[in-house]
C-alpha cells in the first residue's frame, strides 16, 4: 500500500499497487442504487408472502399459503377429472353395447383391452399364464385353437358359465384294451403330423372308428362344430403330444368319475364359471372376452 | 511496492517483465496503463451522420422488421410461425416440431452460438455493432429522439432545463412514439406463442389472460426502458457478452482501430506564425468527431475497449474529416493488432480459432439439415409381446405378436398402412388401416406367422413399415425380430 497518495483528488480509495494501479471509487448512478435497495425491500415482501424460512421441524408457511405440492395437486385434479369423465363414458358404453359392436369399435376395443390386464392377471393368469401363454395342462389362449370356439361371444360364454372338459376312458364305450389304446395313440400322433392315411397306422384308424372317437372328434379327427373336443389334426396338444402322455389321456380319459369321485390318473379340465366370481361381472366379463379375443387367435 | 523512485538501486536491479517482450499490441504500448474510461456522466447524445457503416447499420436493422411481420404470415390455414407451448408443438411453416425433435432446435442454438464466436474471431463484435436488438432498438429510439427534440446540442440543453410544462411538452410525443414501438415489440413477441390475429381480437374485447397481459406490458415497458433510457449502459453494465469478447478476439481479429502511428501526435492544424516552426503533427486533428458520433460514448483513439461495440460509426466520422482535409481515409479503420505490428495478414483458413469455430458450426448445420431432411411426420416404435414371446399355432406355424406405436407429428389425421417384410412364407394380420389423431400415438396390433419348417434361427429379422396412405412417400421402417423356439 502506498504511504502517500500521489492522486489525492481523483477520488481513489487509497489502495495503490505497483506504483500506479489504484482502486477508484465510482459510485453507480443514484437510480441504479435505488433499484438495488428496492430489491432488498422486495425480498422482504417476497419472504413474507411465500413459504421461505425453514424452522427446525416445520417451516414458515407464508401469507399466501402457496405450496408447490398444492399447485401440482390442483393441476393433477384437472387431468384426473377429465380422465374419470372419459373413462365413465367408456364404461357406460361397454355396459350398454353388445360384444359385436364393442369389438368393431376401435376406441372401445382398445379401452377394453387396456383395462383388462389387471383383471386377467388376478382371475385368469394363474392357470392361463400372463398374456395367455398357457401352462402345462392348461389351454393357451394366445393361439388359434379353440375347444369351445374362438368367437368373442363363445369366449364370453366360457367365462360366464365356465367349461368342464370330458372324455371317456378307453373310448366311448370304455371297451378298448391296452393294445388298442396304443394303436389309436399312434394314429392320433400320425394325424397331428399329417400322416393319418399312412398304412402303418391303419390299425389305429380302425380302433378310432371302433371306439367311437369320431362322435366327438369328428370322422377326420376334427370336430364338426366346437364342442370341447380337441382338433386332432393340428399341431396343438391339449395335454401333451408325448406318446406316453397320449396313451395316458386315452386310458384314463378326462374328468372321468366313478361313484362321484374322479378316478386316479384322469385328466382334469375345469374352468370355473365367473358370472358369480368377478366383481361387476356384467361389464368385466365383456371386457375379458374382448381381451382374450385380442390375444392372438380370436376368430 | 512504493517509493521505488527514491530507491537509487531500483533501475539497476528491477526491470519490467514486459521489456523485450513483443506484445504485438502497439496501441496498448502507446496508451500505457491508463484506464480506459467509459461514459458515466449523463446520457450519451451521439451525433448522427451518414456514411458507409451507417448504411450497413440501417440495412441490417431493417431485417428486424421481419420480427414484426412474422406473426401475420399464414401457412395452410394457421399461423406460419407458432410456438404452441400448450400443445407442445412448434410450427415453422410446413414443419411441425414435437418434443421428440427438439434436438434440432438445440442444433440451431449451437449453430447460432458458434456463429457468434466465429464472427467475433474474424471481425469483432459484429453482432453487437450491427444486429443486436439492443443496438438496433436504441438506434431507432435515438433517431426518433432527434426527430422530436432536435440535434444532440439541443437535447443536452433540454436535459439541463428544470422540469416544466415546456420540457414535458417536448418529451411527451417522444415517449408516446417509444411506447408504440415498445408495445409492438412486446405484442409481436407474444404473438409467436399465441396466434396474433386472435390476440388482436381479444385485445379489443379486453379478454387477455393475466399471463398475456403481464408479459406483453412487461416486455413493452422493458423495451422502452432498455432502448430509451438505459441505452449503452446495457452494453457496458448488463450484457455479459461485452465482457466475454476479450477472450473471443485475438491479435488477428479486425476491429475498428485508430492508427496510432499515423495519427499521433495529434493536434489542430494551424498556420505557423512567422518565425515559428510548424509543429510535427500526425494526421489526427483532434476534432473529437469520432467521440461525438459514438453511441456508447467511448474514445476509440484509446484503443480497443469493452465499451466499444464495433459499430464502425467512428470510421464514417473520421473518413468524412479525412476527406475534407485531403488526407487518405482510414485513420480509423477495420484492422487487426497484428497488422499494426507489421505482421502479414493471415487468411481465415490458417487461423485455428476460426477453423475450430466454423467446423463446429458446420457440424451443427449438417446435423440440423440432416434432422430436418429426415424428420418424418410419423415416428414408429414396435414393441414385441413378451408374454408369450411366441405361440404355436394349429397349422404348425409360429406366431409373434407386436404392438406398433405410431406417433402422428403432422397436423392432420394420419391414415396409415402397416406392412411387414420378412421370409417369403411369412404371413401377417393387422388392421387394414390405422388412424392417428394429430399429436397423439396410435397403437396397432400386429400378428406375424412363419411356418416352423421355414425358420432357420431363433431370431429372424423382419422389417415393419408404416406408410401414410394419403402421402405414400411418407413412411417409416422399424427393424424388429421374429422370435421362435
Amino acid at each position: 500500500m502506498a504511504q502517500h497518495n500521489p492522486w489525492p483528488d481523483e477520488g481513489n480509495t487509497g489502495h495503490i499497487w505497483d506504483e500506479d494501479l489504484r482502486e477508484l471509487d465510482n459510485p453507480p448512478p443514484l437510480w441504479w442504487m435505488l433499484a438495488f435497495y428496492a430489491g432488498f425491500v422486495m425480498i422482504v415482501f417476497y419472504a413474507l408472502y411465500y413459504p421461505t424460512i425453514p424452522w427446525t421441524n416445520s417451516h414458515y408457511e407464508g401469507m399466501s399459503g402457496w405450496t408447490q405440492v398444492e399447485e401440482y395437486k390442483e393441476d393433477y385434479q384437472v387431468l384426473k377429472d377429465w380422465r374419470d369423465q372419459k373413462f365413465a363414458q367408456e364404461e357406460e358404453q361397454l355396459a350398454a353395447l353388445p360384444l359385436k359392436e364393442i369389438i368393431e369399435n376401435d376406441e372401445l376395443r382398445t379401452y377394453a383391452v387396456k383395462t383388462s390386464k389387471v383383471l386377467f392377471g388376478d382371475y385368469c393368469a394363474a392357470c392361463h399364464g400372463a398374456g395367455g401363454q398357457g401352462n402345462p395342462n392348461f389351454p393357451v389362449l394366445a393361439d388359434d385353437d379353440w375347444l369351445w370356439g374362438g368367437k368373442v361371444n363363445q369366449i364370453y360364454t366360457a367365462i360366464e358359465k365356465g367349461r368342464i372338459g370330458n372324455m371317456p376312458a378307453r373310448g366311448m364305450m370304455g371297451n378298448l384294451n391296452d393294445q388298442e389304446v396304443e394303436q389309436v395313440a399312434d394314429y392320433v400322433i400320425a394325424l397331428s403330423n399329417g400322416n393319418g392315411d399312412d398304412p402303418s397306422v391303419s390299425a389305429g384308424k380302425a380302433v378310432y372308428q371302433k371306439g367311437m372317437c369320431l362322435a366327438c372328434h369328428g370322422p377326420q379327427g376334427k370336430p364338426l362344430a366346437p364342442n370341447g373336443a380337441t382338433n386332432l389334426t393340428d399341431q396343438i396338444w391339449r395335454f401333451s403330444g408325448e406318446r406316453d402322455e397320449v396313451i395316458k389321456t386315452i386310458k384314463y380319459g378326462v374328468m372321468v368319475k366313478k361313484d362321484g369321485e374322479l378316478i386316479e390318473n384322469t385328466r382334469q379340465a375345469v374352468m370355473p364359471a365367473f358370472a358369480e366370481r368377478l366383481p361387476d361381472a356384467d361389464v368385466n366379463m365383456k371386457r375379458l372376452a374382448v381381451y382374450v379375443h385380442s390375444l392372438g387367435g380370436g376368430q | 511496492m512504493s517509493d521505488h523512485n527514491q530507491d537509487p538501486n531500483y533501475d539497476a536491479t528491477h526491470k519490467s517483465q514486459l521489456e523485450g517482450v513483443d506484445t504485438s499490441n502497439k496501441n496498448l504500448q502507446n496508451i500505457g496503463v491508463e484506464l480506459l474510461s467509459v461514459h458515466t456522466d449523463g446520457t450519451v447524445h451521439a451525433k448522427r451522420m451518414s456514411g458507409r457503416f451507417r448504411t450497413i447499420k440501417w440495412i441490417v436493422a431493417a431485417l428486424w422488421l421481419s420480427f414484426f411481420i412474422g406473426p401475420y404470415l399464414q401457412w395452410d390455414g394457421r399461423q406460419a410461425i407458432l410456438f404452441d407451448l400448450v400443445n407442445r408443438q412448434f410450427h415453422i411453416f410446413g414443419l411441425t416440431i414435437l418434443p421428440q425433435d427438439i434436438w434440432v432446435l438445440a442444433m440451431m442454438l449451437l449453430f447460432a452460438a458458434l456463429a457468434l464466436a466465429a464472427t467475433t474471431a474474424v471481425a469483432g463484435r459484429l453482432w453487437c455493432g450491427y444486429a443486436c436488438f439492443q443496438t438496433v432498438w436504441m438506434d431507432v429510439f435515438t433517431w426518433l429522439e432527434e426527430k422530436f427534440e432536435g440535434s444532440p446540442k439541443k437535447r443536452e440543453r433540454l436535459e439541463e432545463q428544470p422540469w416544466n410544462w415546456e420540457k414535458l411538452r417536448k418529451k411527451l410525443p417522444k415517449w408516446a412514439a417509444w411506447s408504440v414501438i415498445g408495445f409492438m415489440t412486446g405484442f409481436s413477441f407474444v404473438a409467436y406463442f399465441d396466434p396474433a390475429l386472435d390476440l388482436w381480437a381479444r385485445l379489443f374485447s379486453f379478454e387477455w389472460t393475466t399471463t398475456e397481459t403481464v408479459i406483453i406490458l412487461g416486455l413493452s415497458a422493458a423495451t422502452v426502458f432498455f432502448a430509451g433510457f438505459l441505452r449503452e449502459q446495457v452494453c457496458i453494465g448488463f450484457c455479459p457478452y461485452a465482457r466475454i469478447q476479450g477472450a473471443m478476439i485475438d491479435t488477428e481479429t479486425v476491429v475498428p482501430t485508430y492508427d496510432v502511428d499515423r495519427g499521433e501526435p495529434r493536434g489542430r492544424m494551424r498556420r505557423p506564425k512567422p518565425g515559428e516552426e510548424a509543429p510535427e503533427l500526425g494526421d489526427c486533428i483532434d476534432c473529437n468527431l469520432c467521440v461525438a458520433v459514438c453511441p456508447t460514448g467511448v474514445d476509440i483513439r484509446k484503443g480497443q475497449q469493452f465499451g466499444c461495440i464495433t459499430c464502425g460509426l467512428c470510421i464514417d466520422a473520421c473518413d468524412s474529416v479525412m476527406e475534407k482535409i485531403k488526407k487518405p481515409k482510414g485513420l480509423i479503420r477495420y484492422a487487426s493488432l497484428a497488422e499494426f505490428a507489421g505482421k502479414p495478414f493471415k487468411p481465415f483458413y490458417k487461423r485455428p480459432r476460426v477453423l475450430v469455430y466454423s467446423s463446429i458450426m458446420s457440424l451443427a448445420a449438417i446435423a440440423m439439415i440432416w434432422g430436418l431432411m429426415t424428420m418424418s411426420p410419423i415416428d414408429v416404435k414396435v414393441l414385441h409381446e413378451r408374454a408369450p414371446l411366441f405361440v404355436q399355432m394349429s397349422d404348425g406355424s409360429i406366431q409373434n405378436k407386436y404392438y406398433a406405436k405410431v406417433v402422428n407429428k403432422s397436423d392432420r389425421l394420419l391414415e396409415a398402412k402397416i406392412t411387414v417384410d420378412g421370409p417369403e412364407s411369412m404371413v401377417y394380420i393387422v388392421d387394414e388401416q390405422i388412424n392417428v389423431v394429430p399429436g397423439t400415438v396410435g397403437t396397432a396390433t400386429l400378428l406375424v406367422r412363419i411356418p416352423k419348417e421355414d425358420i432357420e434361427q431363433t431370431n429372424t429379422p423382419i422389417d415393419i413399415k408404416v406408410q401414410d396412405l394419403n402421402n405414400p412417400q411418407v413412411y417409416e421402417t422399424y427393424e424388429s425380430m421374429f422370435i421362435s423356439p
